[in-house]
């Protein structure tokens, strides 16, 4: 029950001199949100590239499910259980919300490669969709082009995405973010359901959102984990106090 | 086969070569600086062509021709630059391949207009005409080894100009990021016209010199453009130097290519079919060429890394 | 602002209203021009699917086109000869059928885009450009080096190739022919891009990271499409090559495909009627100011020049006060 569901072993990075990820080993167990929090410019980013396959490492595996993927790039992790949302929206900005939640069923259940049925008239593509946007609260505006939406609601969407692959594990990169308060608070509530159905590594600036919701939290600063822990710990601890939270507190 | 045969071709593939650097230099600093894909590059090298070959008519005097071809194909290019080009910075590339591609329409057609359809001729100066004897007492044109000539001379100076010199640290700055430069004082849009000014410069010197070898026609800049296309992707794009030992590689494949794979396929098929097969394969070699470098780094020799 | 759905009916009643309106007042040559219109529509349909869904800006498309030409021109050539065409390790022999002939086009084509495409989508951007520019420029100087088939000067053949029920010599059959050759397409993109593949190869046109994240590989999807199209414009080839008869290295220049992108620009990127309108108006300003000036191109640089820099949504675009898919 404990085997971890994603887990990183030793991951380094460097972009010439820069060291953005160095040494980075964490894990995600299932049921748990684990959150990365950090300064920005600690790496967290990079991290999350290194975990859906975006960046290729230098050093250090990821595995998946138990699964060794390093060597894969982002769409065969996608395929092996990963499901990641975007800091900066990665949409379909021409396309309907629909639409973009249909993309996400269309890869979860691979049916790429069926050239003519109109997948509108798909129901099972659509009611997984539908779904997904009913979940996030997007149903009503489901035929809006996306490049119409909040920040919030683009945010949302990726979420809804992401939903539409049921994948083992979510990796979301600032999902909180241009939400809102109101929205945060929905979003918050919303992802302390979404952890029952697959562990969720969040990287997030939302420290009410991450205090409310982690069940563990690494503390990443200049590249290096410094930290991980419960909530408390973390609060507790002196090192990320003067590495990060000193400034704040 | 002999030695001489040999040695000839490889001067004239590094002729051919080095005339497609001056073409290929043009292109790759203006995408580098400014980003635009110029498909009217070659309509530069005829402006230049035309101009030497009109006013060497008018005055009989070679190097007016040349400095004649360089002020026509700047001041086109310059025009070009500031009346279409600079509004197609940001533009999406199809707009700028679309847009360039008009510029060839009106460029060749217009020439047409006013030079009519049939070629014009450009006669190699008297001082550089007839062969000249090398080392080893090989016979060689002169005005083909004066080609290889200023064609290191340019590249030497572009390396000097974009290295050392004041404009050349602002042409890299610009490459790096625009508004870094901007804030830096330089006048930005000035520096676009002056670079574009430059590339067609370059472009018109090289059609006025290889003017004198073959016939000065409309279309004439297209073929070269393409091969042009070829060095740079092979090169990477951006980069001066990958220019240079692109066009030098596309220069001797495509020479010799034409040469020796024939004589190649004669060696296990009947004269007819090897040269048919020997020929059809040269014209091909270079876009091998350009496939094999792209399978090993699909940004080129000496491209920056996606 | 009309839907866009009625602009595509609309323009394919004109499309067919013109010749048939010329058979009745007799104006053969008129017929003869709309079936060039439909073919290079055809073609640039073919284009518009790598171009205007899947964002590949291809240069290089009269490869396509070419060879789609010279597969018509090659198996007519050994047919009128009687001599088959000798392979070494086995023979075909040469022939006037039109669906044989299309059914090679467009494999040939198909596995030639497939090549091309595996190459060039290594790349993006503008070395994609220029690749696929490259790529096509190499099928033109192969053609006019290969003295079998008439290098330089082409292939001429003597008689129309036949269509099982029709007499392709009457010049408003073989229009009929290459229309609903045309309409099949047409349906097919529409088809192809309500699809589950059209939905997630214009997505990838838009974020390459959208696409894999959800689990799909944007680079197959992207050469599939390019199969595809290139597939469609190697089938407009031959009935290019049929129009006229003959086939020669200008069917690779690389001017045609530019030409093809032309087409679709002056109609709308991505929209089905896009290069349906695009074609019939150049085929008519090529016919009419052709007629009024030898240097035609001229203006229609500068048609196009105005057209990219301020009607970036082609006459679709203009009609429908929508913006297109932005490539």
């Amino acid at each position: 029950m404990s085997e971890p569901i994603l887990s990183t072993r030793g991951l380094s990075k460097s972009f010439g001199a820069l060291k953005a990820a160095s040494d980075i080993t964490l894990d995600l167990k299932p049921g748990e949100i684990h959150a990365v929090i950090g300064p920005n410019g600690a790496g967290k980013s990079t991290l999350i590239g290194l975990i859906s396959g975006t960046l290729a490492p230098d050093d250090g595996q990821v595995a998946l499910a138990g699964q060794d993927v390093t060597s894969l790039g982002p769409e065969d992790r996608a395929k092996a259980g990963l499901g990641r949302t975007f800091q900066i929206s990665a949409l379909a900005m021409e396309d309907t919300v629909l639409e973009n939640a249909l993309l996400g069923a269309v890869g979860a259940t691979r049916q790429a490669r069926r050239l003519f049925s109109p997948v509108q008239r798909d129901t099972a593509l659509t009611e997984r969709a539908m779904t997904a946007l009913t979940r996030v609260g997007l149903d009503k505006v489901k035929d809006t082009r996306c490049a119409e939406l909040s920040h919030g609601q683009r945010r949302q969407l990726e979420v809804a995405v992401a939903l539409t692959l049921a994948p083992k594990a979510f990796v979301m990169d600032e999902p909180m973010a241009g939400l809102g308060a109101e929205g945060s608070k929905t979003m918050t509530g919303f992802l302390d359901t979404l952890r029952a159905e697959a562990p969720i590594l969040l990287v997030e600036h939302d420290m009410d959102a991450v205090f409310a919701l982690a069940d563990r939290v690494s503390v990443m600063v200049y590249g290096k984990l410094i930290a991980t822990g419960t909530v408390d710990e973390i609060r507790a601890s002196r090192d990320v106090q003067d590495a990060y939270l000193g400034s704040d507190a | 086969m002999s030695t001489i045969l040999i040695f000839e071709q490889v001067l004239n593939g590094l002729q051919f070569g080095i005339m497609l650097f001056l073409m290929a230099a043009g292109l790759t600093l203006i995408f580098g600086v400014m980003g635009l894909i110029n498909l009217a590059h070659g309509s530069l090298y005829m402006v230049g062509a035309f101009a030497a070959a009109w006013v060497a008519g008018a005055t009989g005097s070679f190097v007016f021709a040349l400095i004649a071809a360089l002020a026509a194909a700047a001041a086109a290019g310059a025009l070009v630059e500031i009346v279409v080009i600079r509004r197609l910075y940001r533009a999406a590339h199809l707009d700028q391949v679309l847009a360039t591609f008009a510029l060839i329409l009106i460029f060749s057609e217009g020439t047409r207009w006013v030079f009519g359809s049939f070629p014009l001729f450009l006669d190699i100066p008297e001082t550089l005409s007839g062969p000249v004897t090398l080392p080893g007492g090989i016979e060689y044109p002169r005005y083909r080894l004066t080609l290889i000539g200023i064609g290191i001379a340019v590249a030497l100076g572009l390396w000097w100009l974009t290295a050392r010199t004041r404009i050349g640290i602002q042409i890299r700055a610009g490459e790096n990021d625009r508004e870094m430069i901007a804030a830096l004082g330089v006048d930005i849009s000035k520096l676009y016209t002056l670079v574009f000014a430059l590339g067609a410069a370059l472009a018109g010197l090289a059609g006025a010199l290889v003017g004198a070898i073959q016939s000065v026609q409309v279309g004439m800049g297209e073929p070269v453009l393409i091969l042009a296309f070829v060095v740079i992707v092979i090169g990477g794009i951006g980069s001066i130097r990958g220019a240079f030992i692109g066009a030098l590689l596309v220069g001797l494949t495509d020479t010799l290519g034409g040469i020796f794979l024939p004589e190649v396929f004669k060696l296990f098929m009947e004269t007819g079919a090897a040269t048919q097969t020997g020929s059809a394969l040269a014209s091909m070699a270079v876009y091998i060429l350009m496939s094999a470098v792209l399978i090993w780094r699909p940004t080129g020799l000496f491209g920056a890394r996606g | 602002m009309i839907a866009e759905r009625w602009i595509t009916l609309l323009t394919l009643a004109g499309f067919l209203a013109i010749p048939l309106w010329a058979l009745a007042v007799d104006e053969p040559f008129t017929i003869t021009l709309a079936t060039r219109a439909a073919i290079l529509a055809l073609a640039a349909v073919g284009l518009n699917i790598a171009l205007g869904i899947g964002g590949m800006v291809s240069l290089g498309h009269a490869a396509f086109f070419g060879l789609g030409g010279y597969a018509m021109g090659i198996l007519a050539f050994h047919a009128q000869s009687f001599q088959p065409l000798d392979l070494g390790l086995f023979t075909i022999e040469g022939t006037k059928s039109m669906p044989v002939i299309w059914l090679t086009a467009i494999a040939v084509s198909a596995l030639a885009a497939w090549l091309i495409g595996l190459l060039s989508l290594r790349t993006t951007g503008v070395y994609f450009i220029m690749i696929t520019l490259a790529f096509g420029q190499m099928f033109f100087y192969f053609a006019i080096s290969w003295g079998t088939y008439g290098g330089e000067d082409g292939l001429s053949i003597y008689v129309r190739n036949s269509f099982p029920g029709l007499n392709t010599l009457v010049p408003i059959q073989f229009f009929a022919i290459c229309f609903v050759a045309l309409c099949a397409a047409l349906f097919f993109q529409w088809r192809l891009r309500a699809s589950p593949f059209g939905l997630a190869l214009n997505a990838a046109r838009q974020s390459e990271a959208r696409v894999a994240t959800v689990g799909l590989s944007p680079k197959r999807l992207k050469l599939l499409a390019f199969v595809i199209s290139g597939a469609i414009t190697g089938l407009a080839g031959a009935l290019f090559a049929d129009l006229n008869r003959f086939v020669s290295p200008t069917m690779f220049s690389w001017q045609l495909s530019g030409e093809l992108i032309i087409l679709i620009i002056i109609g709308g990127v991505g929209r089905l009627a896009g290069p349906v309108i695009g074609a019939a108006l150049f085929v008519a300003l090529e016919h009419w100011l052709g007629g009024l000036t030898d240097f035609w191109h001229v203006w229609l640089g500068l048609i196009l020049l105005l057209i990219v820099l301020f009607a970036r949504g082609g006459i679709v675009g203009l009609l429908t006060g929508k913006a297109g898919p932005h490539v």
